[in-house]
């Protein structure tokens, strides 16, 4: 049984491959997601391991490079520790070296041709130039050419940001920081690289002389950032460790070398797991799909081979032999597909470390990483998925009858199509529940039910659409005859000759397009949402802000202050914290100045916002159910604070966060001043062109900062959400190609199964031409039917989950119908390049064999 | 092209005809003659039957004919047109235009009601049905009241019906019928072979048939006798029992019995 089975594998090849295609694919993607984040991780520590020293010391609760690397979060903590600290750390047993470190994570170096040079929202560190060694001892900034910065106006720079800017040795260097001097000028003295991989995963690296960097950074103080402690041979970093602790002041923590690696991997790590998560939910619907589309083929054959089957069961094979070959055949297919997938899987890996090393995060030379786990999934998934699609029709291939063999035409026994109908409406509305269920109430476990309800009702849709077709596909294909006379009767009539398969091959494009169209809603909703509160909230005639996200220097908002027809300016600084225990975005403003900016909606309390004081937004204190006079823990580097709320205001996006403090509670908790945005509201009388080039004027030094009028400012807040929808519609692309691949699949072997009448219609008079005509036309019906479902799915999925996050900031419902009739369009699209192929081989059909075949 | 020819159009009295005819099939050892050096007239409103024992030739004869295979050397004449210059899209044009089929297995399309199936290559050819000759074609056969119902709803001798009322109603200049009656019962049979004697005589078309049933080709007015490959003898004005004595002959089973 075994050997016929295989033969038979190998009589399909084109067919499997196909519906192994699928798999490939989505085995792909889990084992690209894997690997790159293993490659990440190992390159992270290879990084981390060379930065830092074998005992670090800092203020107490400071987030290190963590915080910022590859995520949006603004920190703006510029606390440091005193100068006094290395000269009583000098004195320890175990310390062989102590050096003070200064350093900045919003200096940014202005190429020659006036821009950023940046990587993608990787920070531009400034720093002072120190030889001081990390844990093996060696001093991860080498110079490679010039000579370290000896004094003021001299800086040096990593060799690739050196080159990126097309500056050269003795070019004057053009610097921009958040410190209180926004502007910095210095000569390129020299170039340095950073440790043994080279590799500073996007950020770029300005170097000072030690006086210089306090002066520039940190407003002069004699104090560092961290000091950084390299052990005598034979102390352990634990050791020195203790031996430090025992001498520090208050107020100051020490950390291993180790610690500090481990803690700024992790919060990259956690950065950039938006991106493993978008592969893995990638691989997700391709499997998911994938399984319809294995179901659909693996019927097919098994439709096919009835005759076969039933002369195995006539020869005396059992009914558990009969679905045992069609497994095997599935296993088979599922282990070639997934060896496949794992190979494109370290494909997909690799062109993901080239797409960030283009976007700036160079990962270093480091080969792919490739753990046995990996590979164990891969497998796993690839089998399971191919065998557990397989199943239906592997059950239903035994129960063909003996006596069939005997016969010429049979049908396979299948469920009425009543039973799958019922099965599939209780499935469907139990997804439907779980779904309403995991959105509406609260659920201590609302994902999963979320995620089981949509699949349950995708399934049960899938499983009601032979019943959907008839109805769907004579709409769409209502113009058919009209507009094809014949050919497009045809065609109509023979989407609709076996509505089972013609759904199940429409339900691959179905699942693709609901997802793609339920994103499509949300984030359209999320654009429409962010306009009308942008609209509602912000009175500002004109916004300065930072468009890498960094916070700017606080001189602009002064320079603005003086220019003539400014009426009221207002700043907001943000910094990431912590509200009620949990890590938030923190907004420090000043409520009468920010009141003429915006409505600021005061719900309940007032305004006048002290030191001690807090203002929270409604969601939160509905949340946490705080009113005005309760006490809210707020965390800031300094530590935290029990603050008085002292009102509550309706959420209002110019805030940007759900607590506001006042800008002496932010330097209280440690923070230096520096603006992420400036608000600025002209006279009533003022000249705004003149308004606007005073500003532009102001900040044209400053090529990070920049201004924008509301609309502007508007549509730059709705970037990251098309950002996000644009990855959604990569989505798009692989779901269209598996459902691609689906209707090839049926009308290749619908064309097969109706070689007589195609050889009927070409002897008496079909052109080839309309040939093709009438199997492209079929498939567009086809798609059209995935299509409709679909995108009807998917508006109810959008619709569902607006009406769920209204409340976190999702108020507009806004359905894209543009977006979404162009969806419909491209699976026509797709219907017509699916049946390219099938179309191509039905029209090459030899006339005569074609009628003269039994 | 002119208009599809009715029985009067023209002087020419052959509907179609081959000269010198081969049709060879693979090379050397494994090579088969099928046609060799068939010449053949088939007169217009004439009913011409083939006939033949197995592996004769008839089909091939038929279908290099009917424009479905092309001859290794030769020509074949349908009308005034020669057929082994033309392209495909002409020779469909052709079989659209000129030629009608008749098939042993019917052939009808399963989703097509049977007004659909009777109209398909008007409708293909994107023109309008003669509302009064599809009239006098549907009566002629006797489909009236089976006319919205699918193939799947018919019996054979009606599916045959519904096949032979589709050949005839674009007035082909030919017809060619491939076992007409190989598939229904003597009873069917003999209504479908009656009918198509009828539209010879009242209609004027030109009928060919290829048989091996000497029944049916005493319907016709004319027997074409064809072994390995060659026309070896004509009849006219057949009986079944003429027929079937010429046959004996050729069959080398029924000489040494």
């Amino acid at each position: 049984m075994l050997r016929v089975t295989l033969k038979t594998l190998v009589a399909r090849k084109v067919r499997l491959a196909m519906s192994a295609l699928a798999i490939v694919l989505g085995v792909a993607f889990v084992a690209g997601s894997y690997v790159f984040t293993d490659t990440l991780d190992s390159t992270f520590e290879e990084i981390f391991s060379d930065l830092h020293g074998d005992v670090i010391v800092r203020p107490e609760g400071s987030r290190g490079l963590s915080a910022l690397v590859g995520s949006d979060a603004v920190d703006n903590d510029t606390r440091t520790v005193p100068a006094s600290v290395v000269e009583q750390l000098v004195e320890l047993d175990g310390a062989r070296r102590v050096d003070g470190v200064v350093e900045n994570r919003s200096v940014f170096v202005v190429g020659s041709d006036g821009r950023v040079v940046s990587g993608g929202g990787a920070p531009g560190i400034g720093a002072n130039w120190s030889d001081a060694p990390n844990t093996t001892g060696e001093a991860p900034l080498k110079i490679t050419t010039g000579r370290p910065p000896a004094g003021d106006g001299e800086v040096v720079l990593d060799a690739r940001t050196a080159e990126l800017g097309g500056y050269g040795l003795g070019d004057t260097v053009h610097l921009v920081t958040s410190a209180e001097q926004a502007e910095i000028e210095a000569t390129l003295v020299g170039t340095a690289t950073f440790g043994e991989s080279a590799s500073l995963a996007g950020a770029t690296l300005a170097l000072f002389e030690t006086s210089t960097a306090q002066r520039l950074l940190l407003a002069g103080a004699d104090a560092y950032s961290t000091i950084t402690i390299a052990a005598r041979d034979g102390v352990s970093q634990e050791q020195l460790r203790s031996e430090v602790e025992a001498v520090i002041p208050d107020g100051l923590e020490v950390k291993t070398g180790a610690e500090t690696s481990n803690e700024t991997s992790d919060g990259l790590r956690e950065a950039l797991s938006f991106f493993t998560t978008f592969l893995l939910i990638f691989a997700a619907v391709a499997l998911f799909v994938g399984t319809f589309l294995i179901l659909n083929t693996f019927s097919i054959l098994v439709a096919q081979r009835s005759q076969e089957m039933a002369l195995f069961r006539a020869l005396g094979a059992g009914r558990r032999q009969v679905t045992r070959s069609v497994l095997v055949e599935a296993f088979v297919v599922g282990l070639l597909g997934a060896t496949v997938g794992l190979v494109l899987g370290l494909v997909v890996a690799h062109l993901l470390k080239l797409a960030f090393s283009a976007f700036g995060l160079d990962l270093g030379p480091g080969g792919l990483v490739v753990e046995p786990r990996t590979v164990a999934v891969a497998y796993g998934v690839g089998v399971t998925v191919t065998i557990a699609a397989a199943y239906i029709p592997a059950r239903r291939a035994a129960h063909v009858s003996p006596m069939a063999a005997m016969r010429d035409d049979i049908a396979l026994p299948q469920a009425p199509r009543s039973l799958h109908a019922g099965l599939g409406g209780v499935l469907a509305i139990v997804g439907a529940g779980l779904l309403g269920a995991g959105l509406f109430l609260d659920t201590p476990l609302p994902t999963p039910l979320v995620g089981a309800g949509i699949t349950g009702v995708f399934l049960g849709i899938a499983l009601l659409a032979p019943v959907l077709a008839a109805p769907i596909v004579r709409v769409v294909a209502m113009g058919y005859p009209r507009i094809f006379g014949t050919v497009g009767r045809l065609a109509r009539e023979n989407a609709l000759r076996n509505p089972r398969r013609t759904a199940a091959t429409a339900s691959a494009l179905m699942v693709g397009l609901a997802l793609v169209s339920a994103m499509a809603v949300i984030g359209e909703s999320t654009n429409e949402s962010i306009d009308v509160a942008f609209e509602d909230d912000l009175t500002a005639d004109f916004v300065v802000s930072n468009a890498l996200g960094q916070p700017f220097s606080t001189s602009v908002a002064a320079g603005v202050d003086g220019l003539d027809g400014v009426a009221q300016v207002a700043q907001v600084r943000w910094q990431v914290g912590q509200v009620a225990g949990q890590d938030a975005n923190l907004a420090a403003l000043d409520p009468t100045a920010f009141s003429a900016a915006a409505n600021l909606d005061i719900t309940e309390g007032g305004t006048a916002l002290g030191p001690e004081d807090v203002l929270v937004s409604s969601a939160l204190a509905g949340r946490e159910g705080v009113h005005v006079g309760d006490r809210l823990t707020v965390g800031l580097p300094a530590g935290e604070r029990r603050l008085r709320v002292v009102g509550v205001f309706a959420d209002n996006p110019a805030v940007g966060s759900e607590v506001a403090i006042s800008f002496d509670t932010l330097a209280a908790g440690g923070i230096s001043p520096a603006d992420s945005f400036v608000y600025v509201v002209t006279e009533p009388d003022a000249d705004v062109a003149a308004v606007r080039a005073g500003l532009e004027k102001l900040t044209s030094a400053l090529p990070t900062v920049t201004v924008k009028d509301q609309a502007a400012f508007t549509e730059e807040q709705r970037a990251p959400v098309n950002r996000l929808l644009s990855l959604v519609y990569a989505l798009l692309g692989l779901a269209v190609l598996i459902a691609v691949l689906g209707i090839v699949n049926t009308l290749a072997l619908s064309v097969m199964e109706r070689t007589r009448e195609v050889g009927l219609l070409r002897a008496v008079g079909m052109t080839r031409r309309q040939l093709r005509a009438m199997v492209r036309w079929e498939s567009v019906a086809i798609a059209l039917l995935g299509a409709v479902l679909g995108i009807a799915l998917g508006v109810v999925f959008g619709v569902a989950l607006q009406s769920a996050l209204s409340d976190e900031g999702l108020e507009v419902l806004a359905v894209p119908w543009a977006r979404l009739a162009a969806f419909l369009v491209l699976a026509a699209l797709v219907g017509v390049l699916a049946a390219v192929w099938p179309a191509r081989r039905a029209a090459k059909l030899d006339v005569l064999r074609a009628i003269t075949t039994e | 092209m002119t208009d599809a020819s009715g029985p009067s159009a023209g002087p020419d009295p052959t509907a179609a005809r081959a000269e010198g005819l081969w049709k060879v099939y693979g090379a050397g050892d494994t090579q088969v003659v099928a046609l060799n050096d068939v010449s053949v007239e088939f007169g217009r409103s004439r009913y011409t039957a083939i006939m033949g024992p197995s592996g004769s030739g008839k089909s091939t004869l038929m279908h290099c004919m009917a424009a479905l295979d092309s001859a290794t050397s030769g020509r074949v004449y349908v009308g005034d047109t020669e057929l082994t210059s033309l392209g495909d899209n002409e020779l469909t044009r052709l079989r659209r235009d000129k030629i009608g089929f008749i098939f042993q297995a019917y052939n009808l399309v399963p989703t097509l009601t049977a007004r659909e199936n009777i109209t398909l290559p008007i409708d293909i050819a994107g023109r309008k049905a003669d509302a009064e000759w599809f009239d006098t074609v549907v009566s002629t056969v006797g489909l009236g009241d089976r006319l919205d119902h699918k193939p799947s709803e018919l019996s054979g001798g009606q599916q045959q019906r519904v096949a032979c009322a589709r050949a005839l109603v674009s007035r082909p200049d030919i017809v060619f019928a491939d076992e007409p009656t190989g598939n229904l019962d003597s009873h069917s049979g003999a209504e479908v072979l009656g009918f198509l004697r009828r539209s010879v005589r009242e209609f004027g078309q030109t009928i060919v048939m290829v048989t091996h049933d000497p029944n049916a080709a005493s319907y016709s007015d004319r027997v074409l006798f064809l072994v390995d490959g060659r026309i070896v003898d004509e009849m006219a004005e057949p009986t079944a029992e003429r027929v079937l004595e010429r046959m004996k002959g050729f069959d080398p089973v029924s000489r040494v019995s």
